[in-house]
């Protein structure tokens, strides 16, 4: 299957994100450091099938975050993004 | 962990199968009986995971079928190389315990108290988070235009074709329209196309109306949709889109 067929989009973030941070997370507004695109998290770009899950910028297609896990910890490189807004 | 139940996180929860039913060849709705389920909102999803003797697993996500308050069923569909769907479509028995967690989302959802005429548009199994929206609407007697543009290969491959049939008939502020992509039956007065930027406009309310949006399917569908949908004059920002890739569930 080619890579273009493969992409999913936020809302596959939904569970882990829940996980770690204990609330909804894909409405969070995210802002892009490289083309200052803003939207939902559920509308990036997401790739699960690479040793961490890799996220993109739709718009740009940099990448806005990296997360890897492991069976004790997990990490978040959020790098790309410039912010992160949500509803108290 | 105790402190992770203080925090409100998400945990897995092993739930009892109470039914397993047939859709279509390849798809089937499974009920679940959680013991710990808070409700859940129509369009949202779960993760279900399943893990191999030697410790190896296995995550994917599922939408929720059934419409808020009413259970929760999953509807899956086949995939003849998927690690999960095999096993849910073909082996989970009633009785035997299916893990999850859940229910996740908050962007691909509908409120039955939204004001704007809905539009749903789905691509084979992309219809599961659409049919809990129109069951939800059904079941709150909310009055919001609803219309579901859905797109199948084949009339066998319609997934709630006897209940779309009987949404369809009862003219209660749902509209349903077929397209059938690959083989029409006899006598088909539907569409016979993927949907394209013609079908869309002769199927949706016009922009000005500010319908809501909804979109779900294979990564491809929903993108051809998507541009489609903004080609003509939509606000992007009105159209929700889920994806499921085409990765092997």
């Amino acid at each position: 299957m080619k890579t273009e067929e493969m992409v999913l989009d936020g809302n596959a973030l939904g569970g882990m994100m829940l996980e770690l941070f204990g609330r909804e997370m894909t409405m969070v507004v995210s802002t892009c450091r490289s083309c200052g695109t803003t939207g939902p998290l559920a509308s990036v770009d997401v790739y699960m099938k690479a040793p961490g899950v890799v996220v993109r910028c739709r718009t740009c297609q940099s990448v806005l975050m990296k997360i890897v896990r492991s069976s004790e910890r997990v990490w978040l490189d959020v790098d790309g993004m410039r912010m992160m807004e949500m509803e108290l | 962990m105790a402190g992770a139940a203080v925090l409100g996180r998400l945990t897995w929860q092993v739930a009892q199968v109470a039914e397993a039913r047939q859709e279509t060849p390849r798809v089937r709705t499974i009920a679940l009986e959680p013991a710990d389920w808070p409700g859940h909102r129509a369009g949202q999803h779960v993760d279900v995971r399943l893990t191999a003797e030697d410790g190896y697993q296995a995550q994917r996500s599922y939408s929720i079928a059934s419409a808020p308050g009413h259970g929760l069923e999953l509807t899956v569909e086949l995939l003849d190389d998927g690690e999960v769907s095999p096993y849910l479509v073909e082996e989970l028995r009633p009785g035997d315990g299916l893990e999850l967690r859940g229910p996740i989302g908050g962007y691909f959802v509908w409120e039955a108290d939204d004001p704007h005429p809905v539009f749903l548009i789905g691509g084979g199994s992309g219809v599961v988070p659409l049919m809990a929206m129109i069951r939800h609407r059904i079941a709150t007697g909310s009055t919001t235009p609803m219309r579901l543009l859905y797109s199948s290969r084949t009339i066998e491959d319609v997934i709630y074709r006897t209940e779309l049939d009987e949404v369809e008939a009862a003219s209660n502020g749902i509209e349903i329209v077929h397209t059938l992509t690959r083989v029409q039956p006899d006598g088909w007065t539907g569409y016979a196309r993927r949907i394209d930027p013609d079908l869309l406009r002769e199927v949706a309310w016009p922009a000005g109306e500010r319908p809501a949006i909804y979109v779900c399917g294979a990564t491809l569908f929903v993108q051809a949709v998507t541009e489609g949908l903004v080609g003509l004059g939509y606000d992007p920002l009105t159209v929700r889109t889920e994806r499921y890739g085409g990765i092997g569930g």
